[in-house]
């Protein structure tokens, strides 16, 4: 391992005063230390990131820093003064405001409304609340009205009024978690844009996330969390992208690329024609056609809600009134139950594991029994096979390296890496056709990430059929053989990984069609 | 301790802790009340007599079969308010088949028994058939067709019944001697005996347990239960199974009052016992949907119950004071379910921290202290 770690320099705004001083944080949750002697500085007039693989500590970290969570040591300081953040009332009134990564809005209000629910008091309901929402708008170039409807606005306003109700309270420090996940690309710069101004009004803004050239190009300070402690703060300037990650995993970092193709002309999954109505007005999903051949991995790139979801679900028969035919390896499953079609050789790793993949309070055994109940060795003549479900759930714990003490151990209690591992190592299991991968390394840690990579990598090399959803395009580019592109139910472009950029697929998803800058706005 | 063993131990505690709450607020109400605390627990805690016994195995019969049914809807999530309904019709109906007699002996009895099941079912299956097609709520439709079950079985009683001679009440006709199912001797007094129809509710207990924890249909129920949507992904056709368990424990309440009518009764008249469906909603909860925990809380139900009787006569206190004792249970086990559950589970999450600590190898990085060779900030 190469030495990571440039020298830390003095930060830029290292004369301005400071905004937040946290010291020797911690907090422990049984059997985990989310947090240890956290300690961080943020000045005004900076954007500090702070970046982490996930389950790093950040999530915990950014509770306290809101009063969502009490720390059980340390102290927090805000503009030099010590505070103790009881809720985010206490933070709010401090100057803390938050910005989540699921946005907290109602979406038949108006911008307006939802700016000022819960907060009646600063300047009423009416106009003096517009007028003020105006100002905000205006002096930090967000681009907002305050009578549009929320729901006509897209992901990157939603974010820009989220950001508004922040400043509206009064905020002085904003603490952004992972804002970027949810935007593509070229919204991505304009947020980027907007926190800029931020910064120039003096705010302190924090910014969490675990994308690191994102991090690299907005940031004055950043701040590397591993295993719940600091590793260390860097100046942005001279620290690359690869010496970061570094800092964040300890060791070398697994990559996703692509071994040589092992992709034949023998089509496995067949997909022709496939709609989704949807009740009011603009189908879920209009007429997608495809063919995964043995040994490819197809990827779907798209911006969330632009029908991934119901596609996978289509393809598992989950989704009553899906049109078109789903052909797998030559049987025409297109009226088929999701279990006759789970039997018929379809693995699927959903995008939910705790909603769609898992019993959470059920023993490890009984969730790899789930989806094969049919099947050996879980099952035989109508009954449940204990012993041999048992046996093949140590088998997977084995061989997908499931940290766990038993199969006794209820799937509640593991990580969300080893969760997943356990999902993938169930799913592959029965000698599946089709593997359906819906965002296969969400939210789980940096090993395991490497681990279910290599997982579907190998499922290529065996000659499964690969269907890969993924909102990390970097994953998608990596492991696909081709990649589709959805825009609003339907399939827009083809893309070959080898020679595109994120920018060039971030265009596409938001059906651009070039480079250019599209807002969002209404 | 193995998690297995743990989780007994954990079983065990919640309830145990309910009984003491529920315990401790009866005291409460009693001494606001200003009845006598002492004298009221040492009436209903003293060893029950032979009789008393047998009626309290007899109700606890009755009560099990009524828990049982609740139980398997709340495997499911689904919440069947409606036994108290499914028992009354199935009741009547099962009087109406063994009192016509239409085959001899013993096939009168099981023919009865059978169509106690399906109409049972049937009625719970409305219920079920709404929820899966129009999404109607169980709990709604089921206390709707306790009302009409109620007045169903008032209206055809008029057209069935026999007038007793010398009594308003009427009933369906008594049902022959050779289709009675004999009771079980309890002591050498012939007439305390108990309910033949114990080793029929017996085997309903074992074959409950075998279903839900053998074979595939179980599996399949109480994944659904625990997650619907996980349930959906793994092909479990959800409507059919929310349809299937509402079948089920109508029919099982079908069960609910025939040991009364084939061992006691042996017609189904307007005096009929009623409220047996809501006892049994209490009991599932108590005894956590699970066969054994149910007989432990039909026994300590109908324990309540018949001790409770003699409280007005010997010191003047009203023997509603057990429904109080009752109700509370049913609050603070729900309470205590969910406390020991989330200590269950951090007791689960440390014990896997622990194990994996303990392995060679770092475990997942939230669960670990780790060792960094630079810490610090720039200052």
């Amino acid at each position: 391992m190469s030495t990571p770690a440039p020298a830390p320099a003095a930060p830029p705004a290292g004369e301005a005063p400071l905004a937040v001083r946290l010291r020797g944080i911690g907090k422990r949750f049984p059997g985990v230390i989310a947090n240890d002697d956290v300690n961080i500085d943020v000045r005004r007039g900076t954007i500090h990131a702070i970046v982490g693989e996930n389950g790093a500590g950040k999530s915990t970290l950014v509770k306290i820093l809101y009063g969502v969570q009490a720390p059980d040591s340390g102290t927090i300081e805000i503009s030099g003064e010590l505070v103790s953040l009881g809720s985010p009332a206490d933070a709010i009134k401090q100057g803390v405001g938050m910005v989540f990564q699921h946005f907290m809005l109602a979406d038949n209000l108006t911008v307006l409304e939802n700016v000022v629910l819960g907060a009646e008091k600063l300047h009423g309901i009416g106009g003096a609340a517009r007028a003020e929402i105006k100002r905000i708008s205006d002096a930090y170039g967000l681009g907002i009205e305050p009578d549009h409807l929320v729901e006509d606005l897209g992901v990157g306003a939603r974010q820009r009024v989220e950001i508004l109700k922040v400043l509206y309270r009064g905020a002085r420090v904003i603490i952004l978690d992972e804002p970027t996940a949810v935007l593509v690309p070229q919204e991505v710069d304009e947020l980027f844009h907007n926190l800029r101004g931020l910064k120039a009004e003096g705010l302190a803004v924090i910014f969490i996330s675990h994308k690191l050239d994102e991090v690299l190009s907005v940031a004055d300070e950043i701040t590397v969390i591993r295993r719940g402690t600091t590793v260390r703060t860097v100046d942005p300037v001279g620290v690359t992208a690869r010496q970061l990650a570094e800092l964040m995993v300890g060791s070398e970092l697994p990559s996703p690329s692509t071994e040589a193709s092992t992709v034949t002309d023998k089509v496995l999954l067949h997909i022709a024609h496939l709609s989704l109505p949807s009740p009011e007005g603009r189908p879920l999903l209009d007429d997608i056609s495809f063919d995964i051949h043995k040994g490819e991995v197809l990827g779907i790139a798209g911006v969330e809600g632009n029908g991934q979801a119901e596609l996978v679900e289509s393809i598992m028969g989950m989704r009553k009134g899906a049109t078109g035919d789903v052909v797998l390896h030559g049987r025409d499953l297109s009226t088929t139950s999701t279990r006759g079609r789970r039997e018929g050789g379809i693995g699927y790793i959903p995008a939910d594991r705790h909603r769609h993949g898992l019993l959470l309070d059920a023993p490890l055994w009984e969730n790899r029994v789930l989806g094969h109940q049919t099947r050996e060795p879980s099952a035989s003549r109508g009954l449940i096979d204990k012993r041999a479900a048992r046996a093949d759930t140590q088998r997977i714990i084995d061989e997908y390296d499931v940290r766990t003490p038993g199969v006794d151990t209820l799937a509640r209690a593991l990580s969300g890496g080893n969760q997943q591992k356990l999902i993938v190592g169930r799913e592959m299991a029965g000698a599946p056709i089709l593997l359906v991968a819906a965002h296969p390394t969400r939210g789980v840690d940096v090993g395991a990430q490497g681990a279910i990579w290599a997982h579907i990598k190998k499922a290529r090399r065996e000659g499964l059929a690969v269907l890969l959803i993924s909102a990390d395009l970097d994953e998608l580019i990596g492991l696909s053989d081709r990649i589709e592109v959805i825009l609003r139910g339907r399939l827009v472009g083809s893309f070959d990984p080898s020679d595109v950029t994120p920018q060039q697929l971030g265009s596409a998803m938001t059906g651009a069609g070039d480079d250019t800058t599209s807002r969002e706005t209404a | 301790m193995s998690p297995r063993v743990t989780r007994l131990v954990l079983g065990l505690a919640a309830p145990l802790l309910a009984l003491v709450a529920a315990f401790a607020i009866t005291s409460l109400v009693l001494i606001i009340a200003g009845d006598p605390v002492g004298g009221v627990w040492s009436t209903i805690l003293q060893v029950p007599a032979e009789r008393n016994m047998a009626n309290i195995i007899n109700n606890a019969t009755v009560l099990y079969l009524s828990g049982l049914a609740v139980a398997v809807g709340f495997r499911m999530n689904l919440f069947n308010i409606g036994v108290d309904g499914q028992y009354r019709v199935a009741a009547f109906t099962a009087a109406v088949v063994a009192g016509e007699a239409w085959l001899p002996g013993y096939l009168n009895t099981a023919l009865a028994i059978v169509c106690a099941m399906a109409v049972g079912a049937a009625w719970a299956g409305i219920a079920g058939v709404l929820r899966a097609t129009r999404g109607v709520s169980e709990v709604i439709s089921t206390i709707m067709l306790n009302f009409i079950a109620t007045g169903l079985v008032a209206y055809l009683l008029r057209k069935v019944a026999v007038r007793e001679a010398g009594s308003n009440e009427i009933g369906t006709k008594e049902i022959p001697e050779g289709s009675r199912i004999p009771s079980i001797p309890f002591s050498d007094n012939p007439a305390i005996s108990l309910y033949g129809f114990l080793v029929i509710a017996a085997f309903f207990g074992f074959l409950f347990w075998f279903v839900l924890n053998k074979t595939r249909f179980g599996f399949d129920l109480r994944a659904t239960g625990q997650s619907t949507t996980a349930a959906v992904a793994s092909g479990i056709n959800v409507t059919r199974m929310t349809i299937g368990a509402l079948l089920i424990s109508g029919a099982i309440a079908g069960l609910v009052g025939l040991p009364i009518l084939f061992g006691d009764a042996y017609a189904y008249g307007s005096t009929f016992q009623s409220g047996l469906g809501f006892a049994g909603i209490a009991i599932a909860l108590l005894g956590r949907n699970n066969p054994v925990g149910i007989a432990v809380g039909a026994l300590l139900f109908a324990f309540l119950d018949e001790q409770s009787n003699p409280l007005q006569i010997i010191i003047g206190v009203s023997p509603d004071i057990v429904a109080i004792t009752q109700g509370v249970i049913v609050l603070t086990v729900v309470v205590s379910y969910e406390v020991v559950r989330r200590y269950g589970v951090r007791l689960e999450q440390r014990h896997v921290a622990r194990a994996l600590e303990q392995s060679d190898e770092p475990p997942a990085p939230t669960a670990g202290t780790g060792h960094d060779e630079s810490k610090g900030v720039t200052a």
